[in-house]
């Protein structure tokens, strides 16, 4: 850390905070995509299972989905929307302490995470497994969190709010909300809760969390995100702010409805699963509203493409969330969802999403903001960013590809049958043929993961102090 | 629901549709001579143009609207409203249902009044019995029916609770319940050590005589009742035929003693709640053929 220490401090942001939650970042990742390819492995290869239960796949499948998204993708949203915030408000944070706290109180549940997970202590909710007392550390957390980066608006050196910090602010606040609503449980001890929601109470309340948790999480989040670095590395302006305004609105008031899809064909009254499907339809053109204004952006510098892997970075992953936030809609149809629900299409479509947008965008976003952290002109190696793109493209296309596969294969062997009005195919039949694709699964995943690897070498090279940067290749403009 | 709450879910689901409906609207423009003209702010270095809304971008918008609130009025979704096609998914299950009974049943009614041993010869009755078999029995007895650890092969003559139609038919429908007490309390290290090797002797294997004989007297008085004095077992209870080298907990002496020591408990549960009378009869049929 003495290295971190030593970096150029800006004399009026806190870089201190955003260097730190950076670093992690890499880190988390590196660690949360490293349990992803063990699980898909052993889903491949069941063998892999150990006779130690702390390494089996039911403990470690929790971990690889809170480690990417609370470690990984909490970590992004925190460095880059303390630095967003800073930077667009021309305001330092409102509270060097307090941002202090959250970076080692964030770390501090990531840790019990770590630990508690392969414990078997667990909530048994969907994204939401944390025991009680972490779920209190969270809290402490978030609203430290919602302190500061509001704290920070509200003295604000410039007359408006950026539409960035729009998204950003709307997300701290759901997720306090949806966090507060979901973990409501009752302690029976230090380790284990029960929810106080019952039935398919506790189900609806669990996927209203659940699918915001995607909502404004993993979408809100890093539009805000994307709403910065796009124009900033396309060094264009904005495409159109009245379209961030209707689709900012439309995104918040809707997205929250969308959870009954995830319980179609269930307990779930009708009218709920009706409502939860049509806002899910509704939500379409204003989850693409964020892309078009993203894409958009680079009108006028689509030339930069050729040259700047970052850009590449930024605009795939647009065109990721673009995909699949058109999947997500035709999904939540009844019709879809029946063949669809329970197989792996489910798991493409969330990597969709979490690699080729979530990962993508941070991955290009930190690309373009560890080098102003730690002083440098630009990476340490323009090349290195490049192969990290390709690495990065090839693993997500892989994996989806695969599960889309899978998935439509499991449903309609699920449902097929015979003349005599017996099943065709038993579920064993299902998962033997989906062998192929666990493999190709495996294959994509390894190489998102080694991708980070890259990544980590060249963040590592940029930070060191008289390390000479790589010659950016000569057709390359440097970022 | 209660009406308050049907109405509160009305209310919102409205409130919300108009107010992105309003959003939508207020912020169309058709003067095209916005486009190019920035905002003004520069946030860091950040300027925003007002382009327009795009118009395909509108147009779709407008038309999911338009499409879930007519969906809202053909199905149900406000609140306690049923929609004008008064759909609910139990009865898109019943009728799915009753459909596939009204195509199936003229045929399994006929397998249904001939009787197991006939119906087992036929070999489309073997392939649908098969596939009821995979999907509800194979988790246990195996693909192949051959069993495993616990669970019986059904493709032998060894049978627990007989092997007839009527014997099978009556597991299928009403479930198994076996229960082998523990003895351990009884028979101390000793006598345990003894029923083994008396139990191993049973079936031809070479066993310390010694052993074997005191054994065979635990055997009369504790295990006869169940198993018959020659050991060879009793349908009527479940009790497994401990002369025929065929072990459903293992044979070896580790094993032997354990289930004597312990116990054990097997579970088959019953399927008259799953399975049709007629699904029954054919998957009757299926397990007959196995060793017939």
């Amino acid at each position: 850390m003495s290295e971190l220490n030593s970096a150029l401090e800006h004399p009026t942001y806190n870089y201190k905070v955003v260097r730190q939650f950076a670093i992690m970042t890499v880190v988390w990742g590196i660690v949360g995509m490293l349990v992803g390819v063990l699980i898909a492995a052993q889903l491949a290869w069941p063998q892999l299972n150990p006779g130690l239960e702390w390494l089996h796949f039911g403990r470690l499948r929790p971990l690889h989905t809170n480690a990417v998204i609370f470690a990984f993708g909490g970590c992004a949203l925190f460095a880059t929307s303390y630095y967003i915030v800073q930077r667009t408000t021309q305001a330092r944070l409102l509270s060097d302490k307090l941002a202090a706290f959250t970076f080692w109180g964030w770390q501090a549940v990531i840790l019990a995470a770590a630990i508690s997970l392969p414990m078997g202590w667990t909530s048994g909710k969907e994204y939401a497994e944390l025991e009680w007392p972490i779920d209190i550390l969270i809290t402490l957390v978030w609203v430290s969190y919602a302190i500061v980066f509001f704290g920070t608006i509200v003295k604000r050196k410039v007359q408006h709010i950026y539409v960035a910090n729009w998204f950003l602010g709307s997300f701290i606040i759901a997720v306090a909300i949806l966090h507060l609503m979901n973990s409501a449980a009752i302690p029976v001890s230090a380790t284990k809760s029960y929810s106080v929601y019952a039935g398919t109470v506790d189900a609806m309340v669990q996927w209203w969390y659940g699918h915001n948790a995607v909502g404004f999480f993993l979408t809100a989040g890093f539009l805000g995100m994307m709403y910065y670095f796009v124009p900033k590395q396309a060094e264009r302006p904005v495409y159109s702010y009245r379209l961030s305004i209707v689709h900012f609105w439309a995104l918040v008031a809707v997205y929250i409805w969308a959870g009954p899809h995830h319980l179609h064909y269930t307990a779930l009254p009708d009218w709920a699963q009706s409502l939860g499907m049509v806002m899910s339809l509704i939500l379409l053109a204003p989850s693409w509203g964020g892309m078009i204004n993203g894409m958009m952006t680079l009108s006028g510098a689509w030339h930069k493409l050729r040259t700047d892997p970052i850009l590449r970075f930024l605009v795939v992953s647009l065109s990721f969330y673009g995909m699949s936030t058109f999947e997500g809609p035709m999904m939540s149809i009844k019709t879809v969802n029946a063949l669809s629900h329970y197989t792996d299409w489910t798991i493409g479509h969330v990597h969709s999403g979490a690699l080729g947008w979530v990962a993508m965008i941070s991955i290009g976003s930190l690309y373009h903001l560890i080098p102003i952290l730690f002083g440098k002109e630009r990476m340490y190696s323009v090349e290195l960013i490049n192969v990290h793109f390709w690495m990065s493209t090839i693993g997500t296309v892989l994996y989806i590809a695969s599960m889309w596969v899978n998935g439509i294969m499991q449903g309609l062997m699920w449902r097929a049958y015979n003349q005599d009005g017996t099943l065709t195919y038993n579920f064993v039949e299902s998962v033997a043929a989906s062998y192929p694709g666990y493999v190709v699964r495996v294959l994509g995943g390894g190489i998102f993961f080694a991708g980070m690897l890259v990544m980590a070498y060249n963040v590592y090279m940029t930070t060191r102090k008289n390390v000479e940067l790589q010659p950016a290749p000569a057709a390359a403009s440097a970022a | 629901m209660a009406s308050f709450w049907s109405l509160w879910v009305i209310i919102l689901t409205s409130i919300t549709i108009v107010l992105i409906t309003w959003v939508l609207f207020a912020n169309r423009t058709r003067e095209q001579n916005t486009e190019g003209k920035t905002t003004g702010h520069i946030y860091d270095g950040i300027e925003e143009y007002d382009n327009p809304l795009p118009a395909w971008w509108f147009m779709m918008f407008v038309l999911t609207i338009v499409f879930g609130i007519g969906y809202l009025i053909v199905y149900p979704g406000m609140g306690n409203y049923p929609g004008l096609l008064g759909w609910t998914q139990i009865e898109q299950h019943e009728k799915e249902v009753a459909a596939a009974e009204a195509r199936y049943r003229d045929m399994r009614d006929r397998y249904l009044a001939m009787p197991v041993e006939e119906i087992a010869k036929d070999p489309a009755v073997r392939k649908m019995g098969g596939r009821i078999f995979a999907n509800n029995c194979a988790v246990c007895h195996g693909s192949d029916a051959k069993g495993a650890y616990g669970f019986p092969n059904l493709t032998d003559d060894d049978w627990l609770y007989g092997g007839s139609p009527e014997a099978i038919k009556t597991t299928l429908i009403q479930g198994r319940k076996a229960a082998m007490p523990g003895w351990e309390a009884i028979l101390g290290d000793q006598g345990i050590a003894e029923a083994t090797a008396y139990v191993q002797s049973l079936s031809g294997r070479v066993v310390d005589e010694g052993l074997a004989e005191a054994g065979a007297k635990h055997f009369q008085t504790y295990c006869a009742a169940c198993h018959g004095a020659d050991g060879k077992g009793n349908y009527a209870l479940g009790a497994p035929n401990l002369a025929n080298g065929i072990w459903l907990y293992g044979g070896s002496t580790e094993q032997i003693s354990h289930t004597l020591r312990k116990g054990r408990n097997g579970v088959m549960p019953a399927f008259a709640d799953t399975l049709s009378e007629d699904k029954i009869h054919i998957l009757t049929a299926y397990v007959y053929s196995l060793s017939h």
